[in-house]
């Protein structure tokens, strides 16, 4: 069975119909990754998963339960965390406070000090920075703080809202190397990306999304090589 | 000498009442961002729930007698507790269901909770039409003198009560777990939620809060001003409260230790003006630094300058 | 003069505060609390004008107006008093304006609440710089008043005692003719060009700079026009009861107000004028409330004529230039279906306060009591349900039904000959 399993979602904002019935599946242990132009609906899935914005009809249920109409302040308990768009940090905190707040739902105090070791180790940069008020960091660094604080909850999984966006291009690489290596860790990942390219390298599933349906679908590898996807993502004739 | 000193005492202990009223506006300010009007209200109840609780409590305003030393501090629990209540009960019945609501109704709204709260509590069913005496509540103690102005036992226990107070918010805020929610869900509601924070939860519980402050500053003023009489729609019950207002801004809103800073300010402004220049324009001293302050640094004296989000 | 006159004066005055300061809060989505200020400074100017310059011309502060302007209905039209009170009264409107104008320039830098904070201080310092003014010199003093040089007069102006025994000019008349004035105004601003201008700024201030809109200017523009007629009204408020004083002016009075603005909707002339006038009569009709069925059962039937018959409204150019209301009755056709929910609940709600009402006689329950916090609830429940106000930012003939188009820019429909 999936870990999340999202079927024939429909979205609406107000009159406008933004998703016409999603089906969606992401397996334990995997990156699985949702592409599409802007304005695809892509972010909306994701805001829909979390609870963020009501479902108007549809399925999903995580780890076998329907979490359709769960608070987002809940998901979290259930062992889904969502770095969105924008990257979510809390600029009047230290970086400090802000892993602290990810670790917030937790009570165990060695887990979450053994887990702030191990998110520091992957994020050297974050080290350096911890008493910084979290609003002078760069882009870059913002988005490592915020997968950081993303696992800092222990997550088994992690949704990311495209976390490349408006990143210098090493840093761009830095990001995807270090989601392979979260994924590696242990946690399946659903990550939603405008840069198609990065994208289906590290995932292992993929979807591609148009103006609200799902129009493509397959392993990840299979996808970056057809024509279409070739074509109108990757920018390869 | 001596009228320096006495204004120092009297700016000081006024001041560290507004502080306290500050500390509730700008908490409410900073995790809402609307002007909660109807807190000077809470403030007055305060007042009205000390003469009334301490009056269960068999102390009266006629008594010559000064009370055991334990009436003083149940009366201040009993009656933060109460305001406490009330105040989570205004946020859920009139503040929730606005929540995405323009600001300008959330404001409208206070107002009404305000007007609503003095004249329920000008019922003859609560504290009645008219104006109701302070009673004794601390012992006519001087606890020292200098240059010809004593210090006394009711200026050290409003003083010692803020401070303890508003040190004991420091420690909420900045060292819980708690104080890290409440101020994540100040700087963005949704990021909060995602966090795993049930955002409601901790609006009620700043609500409460800031509502156990302004009846502990309604305490105070009672202890200070004993022996007085007053009612629940004066209009000096909003008076204060917006001069405690004007500190919070002053200070930077939002920012705690700028309320506290703002609320000496003003206290101080307030007692030499009225001392050194005149009293017929003791309000107009408070709101003329307030223009001053916002004219130069908008963001108020400890606040930080931020944009307007494009 | 009976209390429903004396309602209507309330109401007149009302309006005239209401709508202007509709410019402010409801067009630019300024947020101000200092119209009682404003009104205070036109308050005091007229009252100081009219009641010195009385001593001056005349050698008495009695009254001295015409026809318009008193209630025994004898002597010519227009007489010295009068004039002397139109006068102070556009003194009182400029003054204002002059405030006005020195407000609106900080708000170049200040934004929402803290624009609202500033304002609300604006207002305190007022009340209370014109509290600690001196004593008021006595009527009987016209030969002081004489020799005492206008900036001292300036000066006496009757402190916490409040400026006093001033004669009664504003009637029915001037009230509504002010009130009238004002709506025109407004009315033919929100329409006009500075109109638009003023409602981009309300939506977005950013986008309205960069598509070249002036946005200081349209916001002091605002701030003075305000002003002015809150001026305007302080002048009437003043010599409609004969006396002023600050302490009445302060910032419960611009709650007052602006609670008409945002009730009627925000930007919505109709809007903040409906709601000057319920809010006026509400405290009156709280204290011994009349039955409320005969009013819901006439509502109900103007609802069901509006929906059945459909009656349409507009004001049309007609061939001479002239402006012509235009009323045209028609039968609805039949397939058209009820709207039921707008008629149940206008149903409900008289049932519901007719039960209340009959009740508390029945109990002997006095409900003047209860009449503040009825109202405050009022207030509180009428926010949560209907936050964008009566009308929004339409105005009421929006909401009837029409049987031409109308030109975007309003009701006035081009010219249809």
């Amino acid at each position: 069975m999936p870990l999340l399993q999202v079927s024939n979602l429909h979205v609406s904002y107000g009159s406008i119909r933004a998703l016409h019935g999603i089906d969606l599946e992401v397996e334990a242990g995997k990156i699985v990754t949702l592409i599409g132009a802007n304005g695809a609906g892509k972010s909306t899935t994701l805001r829909a998963i979390s609870g963020m914005i009501p479902s108007e009809q549809g399925a999903i249920s995580f780890d076998g339960h329907s979490i359709l109409g769960t608070p987002p302040h809940r998901l979290l308990e259930q062992g889904m965390a969502h770095v969105p768009e924008g990257r979510g940090i809390f600029g009047n905190l230290t970086v400090e406070d802000n892993l602290a707040l990810g670790a917030y739902i937790r009570n165990d105090r060695d887990g979450i000090r053994n887990d702030h070791e191990r998110v520091l180790e992957l994020f050297p940069r974050l080290k350096e920075r911890l008493k910084q008020s979290a609003g002078t960091l760069s882009g870059g660094e913002q988005q490592m703080l915020a997968i950081a604080r993303g696992m800092m909850s222990r997550p088994r999984l992690l949704l990311l809202d495209e976390p490349s966006l408006g990143l210098a291009p090493q840093f761009v690489q830095t990001i995807f190397a270090i989601i392979r290596e979260v994924n590696q860790q242990g946690t399946t990942i659903l990550l939603i990306e405008q840069n198609a390219h990065m994208a289906l390298q590290v995932a292992h599933q993929a979807y591609v999304l148009e103006t609200g349906a799902i129009a493509m679908r397959g392993p990840a590898s299979e996808l970056a090589a057809s024509d279409e996807v070739r074509k109108r993502y990757l920018g390869i004739a | 000498m001596t009228q320096l000193l006495q204004t120092l005492v009297d700016g000081l202990t006024v001041g560290s009442l507004y502080a306290l009223i500050a500390l509730g506006y700008t908490m409410v300010y900073g995790i809402l961002r609307f002007i909660n009007f109807a807190h000077s209200d809470i403030f007055a109840l305060g007042t009205h729930m000390t003469i009334t609780i301490a009056a269960v409590l068999g102390v009266k305003a006629a008594d010559a007698a000064v009370p055991a030393w334990y009436i003083g501090p149940a009366v201040l629990v009993l009656s933060m507790l109460s305001c406490g209540a009330l105040g989570f009960v205004i946020e859920r019945l009139a503040y929730r269901p606005l929540r995405n609501a323009p600001r300008l109704n959330v404001l409208i709204t206070a107002i009404g909770v305000s007007l609503f709260l003095q004249n329920v509590g000008q019922l003859p069913m609560f504290f009645g039409p008219y104006p109701r005496a302070i009673p004794k509540l601390t012992p006519d103690v001087v606890l020292g003198t200098l240059a010809d102005v004593n210090f006394r036992l009711v200026d050290a226990a409003v003083i010692g009560t803020a401070v303890m107070l508003m040190l004991a918010l420091q420690y909420l805020v900045h060292s819980t777990r708690l104080g890290l929610a409440m101020r994540a869900v100040s700087f963005s509601h949704r990021n909060a939620a995602l966090m795993g924070i049930n955002v409601d939860r901790v609006i009620s519980i700043t609500f409460v809060i800031g509502s156990m402050l302004a009846a502990a500053a309604g305490f105070l003023y009672a202890v200070r001003y004993e022996g007085q009489a007053k009612q629940t729609a004066d209009a000096m019950w909003v008076m204060l409260g917006l001069k405690a207002f004007v500190a919070a801004v002053v200070g930077g809103i939002g920012n705690l230790r700028g309320a506290m800073l703002g609320g000496l300010i003003i206290g101080l402004i307030e007692f030499f003006g009225v001392g050194y220049l005149s009293s017929n324009y003791r309000d107009a001293y408070v709101f003329a630094i307030l223009i001053v302050v916002l004219l130069f640094k908008p963001e108020g004296i400890l606040g930080r300058a931020t944009m307007e989000k494009v | 003069m009976g209390g429903f006159a004396t309602v209507l004066l309330v109401i007149g005055i009302n309006i005239v505060l209401a709508v202007s300061l509709t410019v402010v809060n409801g067009f630019t989505g300024q947020f101000s609390m200092g119209h009682g200020g404003f009104m205070a400074v036109g308050g005091y100017v007229a009252a100081m004008i009219v009641y010195y310059g009385s001593l001056r011309l005349w050698g008495s502060a009695n009254f001295a107006g015409g026809f318009l302007s008193s209630a025994s209905g004898d002597g010519a039209w227009l007489a010295g008093g009068d004039v002397l009170f139109v006068v102070a009264c556009l003194a009182a409107g400029l003054a204002a304006a002059g405030a006005g104008y020195l407000v609106g320039l900080p708000s170049l830098r200040l934004k929402g609440d803290y624009l609202a904070i500033v304002t609300l201080g604006f207002g305190e310092i007022v009340r209370v710089v014109l509290q600690g003014t001196a004593p008021q010199i006595a009527r009987s003093k016209a030969d002081v008043v004489r020799e005492t040089p206008v900036w001292k007069l300036a000066t006496h102006l009757g402190g916490a005692q409040g400026f006093n025994l001033l004669p009664t000019y504003a009637t029915l008349f001037w009230i509504y003719f002010a009130a009238v004035l004002t709506l025109i105004v407004v009315y033919r601003l929100k329409m006009s060009s500075s109109g638009r201008a003023f409602l981009s700024i309300r939506e977005d201030e950013i986008a309205s700079q960069a598509m070249g809109v002036n946005v200081t200017k349209y916001k002091v523009r605002a701030f003075v026009l305000s002003s002015f007629f809150a001026g305007v009204a302080g002048g009437l408020y003043a010599m409609y009861l004969g006396a002023i004083n600050a302490t009445d002016l302060g910032f419960q009075r611009s709650f007052e107000v602006i609670i008409m603005v945002v009730l009627g909707g925000m930007g919505s002339i109709s809007g903040a004028t409906l709601a000057a006038i319920l809010l006026s009569i509400l405290p009156e009709v709280l204290r011994a409330p009349p039955p409320v069925w005969p009013a819901g059962l006439a509502l109900l039937v103007v609802m069901v004529i509006i929906q059945k018959v459909g009656i349409s409204f507009g004001l049309t150019r007609g061939p001479a230039d002239g402006i012509v209301l235009n009323i045209a009755i028609s039968m609805r056709s039949l397939r058209r279906s009820w709207k039921f929910k707008p008629l149940v609940i206008v149903a409900g709600v008289t049932m519901a306060l007719e039960t209340a009402r009959l009740v508390c006689l029945q109990q002997q329950i006095d409900i003047a009591q209860y009449r503040m916090v009825l109202y405050a609830l009022m207030l509180i429940i009428m926010m949560i349900v209907r936050p964008e106000g009566l009308f929004g930012v339409r105005e009421f003939w929006d909401y009837l039904p029409r049987r031409r188009a109308h030109s975007p820019s309003g009701p006035v429909a081009e010219a249809s000959a």
